[in-house]
């Protein structure tokens, strides 16, 4: 029997990933444990190895299209194992269902004279299958709400396993339907006349409202990858369900850049294929991730996440950065950077950020935490405000260290300042928190021997 | 007494069992029944031929003193479990014969109301629990029965009917033992016609004669020529002697011959022309008794071809009466599964 | 108030409703292998022997078959047997006389008998006792027509049932779990019944229904109190009988959770669970489903000796709540 080949769930929450690339093609001869094709997840690319040896045959799982976890991709072959030399009907497609998953070993076998050949008309193509108008995976309850609703159940979206359309899918249709449709009339409320709803604050534009604005030609449709749209999903979501709170103060930056300087001075050199080269480098954001680190610990009580039935209060500083990658943005996160030495801290990040543009941290690496640090102080940006990215409570945004000129005791004196702006989800932290909070974090950084200790 | 019976009388002391035991009228009606259940095969055969009854059945002609001399001695309340070959067990516990050719018509005044057929054809009124399809079936329910009787003292004796083929199914041997340790009024009676199907009794079964299993159970087994009706009926007669009396179970082997194949499917390969000839031509059960009572002086021929006419009547109206009974209607499809409760 | 919350084992339980049975009514007596002295293998007849004598509690020789036969033939008589098999896996034995004779018998004879008769099935595994003594087979009496099948989860329905099943006309089939024998429960005084055909609702819940039978009951429910904490609502419907089935309890419960899970220890392939999925599935409870239906039941395989294996071989409360989390969660 041939060994199939599935897409996997690699993340949580994973219900459907694409094949970004397959490093095998149909017919290739593959080992056990090769790569075989590489998964975009929600954020992160993953390296699929072959669970056996032999030949790749019916390749079917397409690169750059949503495919529902479990499905099988493709089949292994062994090298016993004779392949059918109708290609379309050995191994019967996973669309068929799951019954179909296993393909029909009549199929592979070579035919005898004895043998019973099925005629082909009998077996479901791919084709015929997907194309079906009912093919839409939906529950009988989805389909009766659909149904009553006047609605195509074609034409939701399924938020279930392999997309599958649940009662809540069409409720949610039906809302958004009843909300730039007719309101229903009732007797009580109003006569039957065209009784426009009134419009709902929070709908977004349709697409075509959008493109309407447009002259056609005038622009080009570059289709949402997964990224893209877990990061749209997840800032609405933040950005709708979290009430922001900002407080902004500026922090001197002279000390902490001369520890740095000398920090980086004082670096051991080590022994690599590229010839000596110190052991780390220190950068100014590397320090700001200790010292907010080192701020939560001194104020426990804003280092934890909201959750309806309880705070979570964590024992520890996970500190997410957000790391700016082609076509989005990702945020690794350091463990314990609390604990962590400064060059720990500084390494690790080098390591988390050169593989968060490749695509390749472990959903491990990027899931958690419990703050953020923003930095786009390599702008040139003053401040800004971030959105905060649950579970955490709290995101610091950090402006650019700039010479300012500051009055000191009556004097006025240049400074190396830099403004950092903290986000708060208010049900988690409240003001008086946070600027304790914020108000760690500039000790910390203006005394930054603190961070040595 | 009339003159004639008496004269009959003066001369019994020497004569067989039945001839001492029963009168002129009794044994007349067991010449009655003998042939009503030979016309009633025979009928039940035609019918069957002309696409009249459907399934299959099987026919006990050449077996009925064997039938009749076991029943002679039971009372109404007495009960029997009988096989499919069972026609002639049916009728000789009281029986009529329209209602048993309803039921094989499959009609609503059948037996069984049409949901039986030949091979579960029964007559609870009359103590007949029923024919069964499962080789060896009724034996253990005869055993239950008999236990019955004899919780409830009501007196009952329980005659369980099977083949030869049933001698060899574990019921048989389990339920022979039960009834002997609980000494339960109950009597074994193997048919034996010598062929379960095509296999005959010296290829299937280790002893000579069945009636030899009733040592491994501690009880009586008697060996009778199942085509002689007073041989059956004086063995039957001291069987259920000893089941009233509380002294426990007797088998009984009737050793008879059916002149039909196990079925209506039957070619009878497994035996030959020359042997089901002889039986049918030598050992008639019906030719036997029916000389014996000419010769006894119990019966003339005028009386006999009475009984003939009278049978050709009764299965001519039975015939009648079950072609015209209605059958039942497919909305009753699932009556009688349970029991209706009021 | 002592006598209202009065506890008693579910083995109890029986032998107290047959002792009730028969001091109410001659015709009820009791067979079986060792029921006598020996109080049966699971104890269950007890010391009845001592209080109604060898005549009423009457030890068969090892003969299932023959003495299935003999209670079924007592029972079209007129007598009421209670007929025990030492373990259910020997109803194998005895199946001729169950499903041929006293399945039909009413049916075949066109309603001119009856037959009373209670046939009793310790059943289950978890005792070690191995792939010959401890499956559970009620399904296959389940799918003959004639019989009724009943697998009471309580001491309390145990004695209710019994005593149902022993007024009613048509044969009883019990399957009684033999890990439920030491299950102590609220057993009231007295006669009473618990209807046969008729499914209980345990406990009520809006997000899955799932139906139990037997030993799976309490699994149901203790998975359920565990999900109860992740705001997980959980119906579960205690089905009693498997013929007749009570549809509409089941149909009811899930037009109101949207989703069902079937949890039963015999084997899971032509089991019980596939009875209730496609009555589900072909009633009016289809268009109210909002998840895939789904089955825990046995493996494929004969129960095990080795207790880590036996304990596999059969759904465990883990199963169930991982089962019912993730039917409810929409991962499956």
């Amino acid at each position: 029997m041939p060994t199939e080949v599935i897409l996997p769930k690699v993340d949580m929450d994973m219900a459907t990933g694409q094949i970004s690339r397959w490093f095998a093609e149909e017919g290739a001869k593959v080992k056990k444990g090769d790569v075989l094709f590489e998964i975009e997840t929600d954020k992160a690319a993953m390296e699929i190895d072959a669970p056996a040896s032999g030949t790749l045959r019916n390749v079917t799982g397409k690169e750059r299209i949503d495919i529902p976890v479990g499905e099988p991709v493709a089949w292994i072959y062994a090298d016993d194992e004779v392949y059918g030399d109708k290609q379309d009907e050995a191994p019967i497609s996973h669309q068929v269902g799951e019954m179909s998953a296993k393909p029909i070993e009549w199929g592979a076998v070579p035919p005898t004279s004895h043998s019973f050949t099925p005629p082909s008309a009998l077996l479901p193509t791919v084709g015929e299958v997907s194309q079906s108008p009912s093919a839409a995976r939906a529950t009988p309850l989805a389909r009766r709400l659909a149904r009553e609703a006047g609605l195509s159940i074609a034409g939701i979206k399924g938020s279930g396993p392999r997309g599958r359309v649940v009662r809540a899918d069409v409720e949610a249709a039906v809302a958004a339907k009843g909300s730039t449709a007719p309101v229903q009339p009732t007797a009580e409320i109003a006569p039957p006349t065209s009784v426009e709803a009134p419009a709902p604050a929070a709908k977004p534009m349709s697409d075509d409202q959008v493109l309407k604005l447009f002259a056609e030609g005038s622009y080009e449709l570059v289709p949402h990858d997964n990224m893209r749209k877990t990061i749209a999903r997840r800032l609405v979501e933040a950005k709708s369900t979290i009430p922001h709170f900002y407080l902004t103060l500026d922090c001197e930056l002279d000390a902490l850049l001369a520890l740095r300087t000398q920090l980086n001075a004082a670096a051991p050199m080590r022994k690599t294929d590229k010839g000596e080269v110190p052991a780390y480098k220190l950068s100014v954001n590397d320090m700001v991730i200790k010292a907010m680190a080192m701020a939560l610990m001194a104020v426990p009580d804003a280092n934890a996440s909201w959750t309806d039935s309880a705070m979570v209060k964590h024992k520890h500083a996970d500190v997410g950065v957000a790391v700016s990658i082609p076509g989005g943005l990702i945020t690794p996160i350091i463990r314990h950077a609390d604990e962590k030495t400064l060059s720990v801290i500084s390494n690790e990040m080098k390591d988390l950020a050169s593989r968060a543009r490749s695509r390749k941290l472990k959903p491990e690496e990027y899931q958690g935490g419990t703050t953020a640090v923003s930095n786009l102080g390599m702008f040139g940006i003053k401040d800004f405000a971030a959105v905060i990215n649950p579970p955490h409570a709290t995101i610091l945004a950090v402006g650019a260290g700039e010479e300012r000129a500051v009055v000191k005791k009556g004097e006025i004196k240049i400074a190396t300042v830099m403004s950092v702006t903290l986000s708060t989800d208010h049900r988690a932290v409240d003001g008086a928190l946070g600027a304790e909070l914020l108000g760690a974090f500039k000790r910390m950084v203006e005394n930054p021997m603190g961070m040595l200790v | 007494m009339a003159g004639a019976s008496k004269a009959v009388a003066d001369t019994r002391a020497n004569l067989p069992f039945v001839y001492r035991h029963y009168s002129p009228e009794q044994l007349r009606e067991v010449l009655h029944k003998m042939y009503l259940i030979r016309r009633f095969e025979e009928g039940a055969e035609e019918c069957y031929m002309r696409g009249l009854i459907h399934g299959t059945m099987h026919l006990s002609i050449g077996q009925e003193a064997s039938a009749m001399g076991i029943c002679m001695p039971l009372t109404e309340d007495d009960q029997i479990t009988s096989t499919h070959r069972g026609h002639g067990h049916c009728i000789a516990k009281g029986a009529e014969v329209g209602r048993m050719f309803a039921e094989f018509f499959g009609k609503t005044t059948g037996y069984c109301k049409g949901r039986g057929g030949s091979m579960h054809i029964a007559d609870v009124a009359k103590g007949n629990l029923g024919a069964n399809g499962i080789v060896a079936g009724g034996i253990p329910i005869a055993v239950g029965a008999a236990l019955s009787s004899k919780m409830m003292k009501t007196g009952k004796v329980v005659v369980s009917f099977f083949g030869d083929g049933a001698n060899n199914e574990g019921a048989f041997h389990e339920a022979l033992n039960m009834a002997a340790i609980w000494k339960l009024p109950v009597i074994f009676v193997c048919e034996n016609n010598g062929y379960g199907m095509s296999t005959s009794t010296a290829r299937s079964t280790a002893v000579k004669n069945i009636a030899e299993r009733a040592a491994a159970y501690s009880m009586p087994g008697v060996i009778v020529n199942g085509n002689i009706f007073s041989e059956v009926a004086e063995a039957s007669h001291k069987a259920v002697e000893r089941a009233r009396a509380g002294e426990g179970p007797t088998l009984i082997e009737s050793k008879t011959y059916r002149h039909r194949g196990h079925s209506k499917s039957d070619r009878n390969r497994y035996r030959t022309k020359e042997e089901i000839e002889d039986w049918m031509a030598n050992r008639d059960p019906i030719t036997l008794f029916e000389t014996e009572l000419r010769d006894f002086g119990f019966i003339d021929d005028q009386g006999i071809q009475a009984i003939r006419d009278a049978v050709a009547r009764e299965i001519a109206d039975g015939i009648e009466f079950a072609k015209v009974s209605p059958s039942p209607e497919i909305a009753t499809l699932q009556n009688y599964v349970y029991t209706e409760h009021a | 108030m002592d006598a209202a919350v009065r506890e008693l084992s579910y083995a109890q339980a029986i032998q107290e409703a047959m002792a009730i049975a028969m001091d109410m009514d001659e015709r009820v007596f009791l067979m079986g292998e060792d029921i006598g002295v020996y109080g049966g293998a699971f104890q269950v007849t007890g010391d009845l022997v001592e209080r109604y004598g060898t005549e009423r509690v009457i030890d068969t020789p090892i003969s299932e078959l023959g003495g299935a036969g003999v209670a079924v033939g007592a029972a079209v008589t007129g007598m009421r047997p209670i007929f025990e098999f030492q373990f259910s896996d020997f109803a194998t034995l005895g199946m001729e006389q169950i499903v041929n004779q006293a399945a039909k018998m009413r049916f075949m004879l066109g309603g001119e008998v009856s037959v009373p008769v209670v046939m009793r099935f310790p059943a289950g595994s978890g005792t070690g006792a191995a792939a010959q003594h401890s499956q559970s087979l009620e399904a296959w009496l389940g799918h003959v027509p004639g019989l009724k099948v009943i697998q009471p989860a309580t001491p309390h329905d145990a004695k209710g049932m019994l005593l149902a099943a022993v007024a009613d006309l048509d044969p009883v089939m019990i399957f009684e779990h033999k890990l439920l024998y030491k299950m102590k429960g609220h057993v009231p005084e007295g006669h009473y019944t618990v209807p046969i055909g008729k499914a209980e609702i345990r406990r009520e819940g809006r997000d899955l229904t799932i139906v139990a039978t037997s030993i799976m009951v309490q699994k149901a429910l203790d998975a359920a109190a565990a999900l109860e904490g992740e705001g997980i609502d959980i119906e579960v419907v205690d089905l009693r009988t498997i013929r007749p089935l009570d549809k509409q309890t089941v149909i009811d419960s899930v037009k109101k959770t949207s989703r069902l899970l079937c949890v039963y220890e015999a084997v899971k392939t032509l089991g019980i669970g596939a009875e209730v999925s496609a009555l589900v599935a072909e009633s009016e409870a289809f268009d109210y489903l909002d998840a895939p239906i789904v089955r825990l039941g046995g493996a494929e395989t004969p129960i095990p000796y080795n207790p880590d294996l036996e304990k596999a071989t059969v759904p465990q409360v883990p199963d169930i709540i991982a089962a019912a989390r993730d039917l409810v969660k929409g991962v499956r």
